[in-house]
């Protein structure tokens, strides 16, 4: 079986999505429980158990066999589906996933199978099936065609009478074939039967007219010539012994091997990895600038411009294209919350009801990939602090239902995520004494709404007034932030209380490439990603003041904080006299950079710092111009929140 | 000269393993993910013979059969079904459709290449 092994890849891929489909399958069953959904879960555990039998996962198949019985009960109407069956079932499909995810029957697998919360499943499926059977059972059902069984003895000799249905040679079957297979068996002495045969003019060539007569000398069993006929069901056959004769053995006829040619074509749809795909991207992002450095260096040649801007059109459409290739639909995300709230509802005795909306929204691959974390935490933070108990929101004069709301959709180059609950709404009071308390806000301060509720993402901050095991268990909404700031994105808080909490997460279509604004600081030249900017102003039109260590912009009679940015980065003073400002957005607030120019805005594919580079906090990576010259992408968010924190640390010693 | 053997399986797992444990013994695979895949790469690629799952998108196993046995290139080619059902009247409508001869999931090695040689030679 050791052949088989590259299979056994693609087994346990094929499998984990099947099992991911069976959850959706199980959770409907709730709503709508009509034949069809139901052998559509027959039909999924009948899958798993087959090929988990085939591809070495002995355990899996067992344990499906079992399950499957309980839903071929339910098929024959002998067992009703409720909530019980349901949790159970999510359960056995948790355990599926985690023999799949044991490689292979082996010591892992075993420990699995033998471990008491499985047999305690096992039981609670034989008691809803009344099933006594041991678990050895199952998964190896009986199959039709087995192996002569090799059992050497004295030779007999067989009359074998056989005619083929008439239909048999175009429906495929080679009596040759079966002849020269007996043949294996001992030597075979054949004549062929031609009674039955038509004249020419009446002869259709895909009928078989034939039949034989074969006397067979064979030291194997009946079982083994009757194996030989297997798919032969439908011909009239008989085999009878004759009488005891000599032994003789016969050459096995075997096909000769020759050179194997495989040509394996795919189907719709192609599985990459995904660093094939950054491999052409990052290929792409190098085709993007030399043909900008061609496009300045055509400019002076009509004829060449043409060609030039043709290959910009084309190059666009290329960028595109493999982009696209990276976006995945947000669906894959949101379609594992609704175990998730199920679960959770549960669990806090809250009944909440999930809502998706825009799961067709694409998005790039490793956002999805990394949103989910922060996604569950934010659900679970809206389930447990803020969703009220059935009886508060039925004294608030609110549906006892809870409704959590998840949606998403698509605004330029962003993607917008919204977590929605009809809660009890952040306390904004509560937020302030905590952070107080924590440290996290001088008492003095008078922080607007917003700004509050910015705190509840810093670390180590949580409101809830008990901890319990949903939340509350240390990695709070900080681990939210830190994550969405790494795929470049934004986070804000609105609420209302006793109304309910929205927050949006603001994530980039893509994290290839980004659209940015170049600015020049000294000779050096800075990308500021365009999703966060708000406006730019010339600094001399800017009112500048500096007020008990606190550097302010009066920008259309608001205060706006702001950063030199020579000053963040350590350089000497900038000398020049017009110098420019970039206001920018980031935690809800705004904020002020100040640069020597803003030279334009660019499209440019990022180009990650490498390993000993990557821990340079304020910068998102790094990006070429069409000059050849590097440009480094400046991540708002961190910088300022560094820039700023340091200069609060500064500021008693000043 | 090399034996082509059709495999239609919506399962890579499936495809994979019946190529893995047939082109050792020197025949040529050839895939399909559906029924209508298969009936295009039937025409195209004359098979010694064909394996079929019956459960699948597009164009079933058993439609399949049916469609390759009235098609000129499909007449006389071996077709085996792999059934994870056990019901007899299954395999009596794959017999009817045309099916040569049928192998139970799940299945070894051993089998499905006794059966291939049975059937392709």
């Amino acid at each position: 079986m050791d052949d088989i092994n590259p299979a056994i890849g693609a087994f346990v891929q094929e499998a984990q999505e099947i099992l991911e489909g069976l959850e959706d399958l199980l959770l409907d069953l709730e709503d709508r429980s009509d034949p069809e959904q139901i052998d559509a879960v027959f039909r999924t555990l009948h899958t798993v158990k087959g090929s988990g039998a085939m591809f070495g996962f002995g355990t899996l198949a067992r344990f499906t066999h079992h399950f499957e019985d309980a839903f071929d009960r339910v098929r024959e109407g002998r067992l009703s589906i409720d909530g019980r069956l349901i949790d159970l079932s999510l359960r056995a499909r948790d355990h599926m996933i985690a023999l799949l995810n044991c490689g292979g029957d082996g010591p892992q697998a075993t420990a699995l199978e033998e471990a008491p919360e499985a047999i305690a499943l096992l039981a609670a499926l034989f008691e809803i099936t009344g099933s006594e059977t041991s678990k050895t059972t199952g998964g190896n059902e009986d199959t039709e065609t087995t192996a002569p069984v090799q059992q050497p003895g004295t030779a007999r000799r067989w009359l074998i009478r056989f005619v083929p249905e008439v239909n048999a040679l175009r429906n495929g079957m080679r009596p040759d074939l079966l002849i020269e297979e007996l043949g294996g068996l001992g030597p075979v002495d054949v004549s062929a039967d031609i009674t039955a045969l038509p004249s020419m003019d009446e002869l259709e060539p895909t009928r078989g007219y034939l039949g034989w007569t074969i006397k067979l000398e064979t030291d194997q069993p009946k079982s083994a010539i009757e194996a030989v006929f297997i798919f032969a069901d439908d011909a009239e056959l008989a085999i009878t012994e004759e009488m005891i004769a000599p032994p003789a053995k016969a050459d096995p006829s075997e096909v000769e091997p020759s050179s194997s040619n495989v040509r394996e074509k795919s189907g719709e749809s192609v599985r990459v990895p995904a660093a094939k795909l950054d491999e052409i991207m990052d290929q792409l992002g190098e085709l993007v600038i030399a043909q900008a450095r061609l496009c300045q260096m055509a400019s002076a040649d009509a004829e060449l411009e043409s060609v030039v801007e043709e290959i910009e059109r084309l190059v666009t459409g290329l960028r595109d294209a493999t982009l696209s290739i990276r976006m995945l639909p947000i669906e894959v995300v949101f379609g594992k919350f609704r175990r998730v709230v199920r679960d959770l509802s549960t669990e806090l005795g809250k009944v909440v009801t999930l809502i998706t909306e825009g799961g067709e929204t694409e998005i790039d691959k490793t956002v999805i990939d990394r949103l989910s974390e922060p996604l569950v935490h934010m659900i679970r933070n809206s389930m447990d602090h803020g969703i009220e108990s059935g009886g508060a929101r039925t004294a608030a004069g609110k549906p006892s239902r809870g409704t959590v709301r998840l949606s998403a959709r698509q605004e330029g180059g962003e993607v917008l995520i919204t977590i929605k609950d009809d809660g009890a709404g952040l306390d904004a009071e509560a937020i302030r004494l905590k952070a107080i308390e924590r440290g996290l806000l001088s008492p003095e301060a008078q922080p607007t709404e917003s700004e509050l509720f910015q705190l509840i993402f810093a670390p180590g901050f949580s409101t809830a007034k008990q901890v319990s095991s949903v939340s509350g268990r240390g990695v709070g909404m900080d681990a939210v932030r830190s994550t969405v700031d790494a795929l470049r994105g934004s986070i804000e808080v609105a609420s209302r209380r006793g109304t309910g909490t929205r927050v949006t997460l603001r994530l980039p279509v893509t994290l290839a490439i980004i659209d940015g604004l170049l600015v020049r600081l000294g000779n050096a030249v800075f990308v500021i990603p365009l999703a966060a900017v708000e406006e730019c102003v010339e600094l001399d039109a800017a009112e500048r003041q500096r007020e008990s260590g606190r550097t302010m912009l009066c920008i259309r009679e608001h205060l706006v904080p702001f950063l030199d940015l020579d000053e963040v980065f350590g350089w000497p003073p900038s000398v020049e006299s017009r110098r420019r400002v970039v206001i920018v957005k980031f935690d809800g607030q705004r904020l002020g950079l100040v640069v020597d120019d803003i030279l334009g805005q660019n499209q440019t594919v990022i180009k990650t710092f490498s390993q000993y580079h990557r821990d340079v906090p304020g910068f998102a990576g790094a990006t070429i111009l069409g000059d050849g010259s590097v440009a480094l992408i400046i991540d708002v968010a961190t910088l300022a929140r560094r820039a700023l924190a340091e200069r609060i640390e500064r500021k008693p010693a000043a | 000269m090399a034996k082509t053997v059709l495999i239609i399986d919506d399962s890579k797992a499936i495809r994979d393993m019946v190529a893995f444990t047939l082109q050792p013994h020197g025949y040529q695979i050839v895939t399909a993910a559906d029924g209508a895949e298969g009936l295009s790469k039937l025409r195209a690629d004359q098979p010694a013979l064909i394996i079929t799952d019956l459960n699948m998108p597009v164009m079933n196993g058993i439609e399949f059969i049916r469609n390759a046995r009235q098609d000129a290139a499909g007449a006389g080619i071996p077709i085996v079904m792999l059934t994870t059902e056990t019901k007899p009247e299954l395999k009596a409508e794959g017999k009817s459709a045309g099916a040569t001869g049928w192998i139970n999931k799940p299945f070894d090695a051993e089998m499905l290449l006794t059966v291939a040689k049975k059937l392709a030679g």
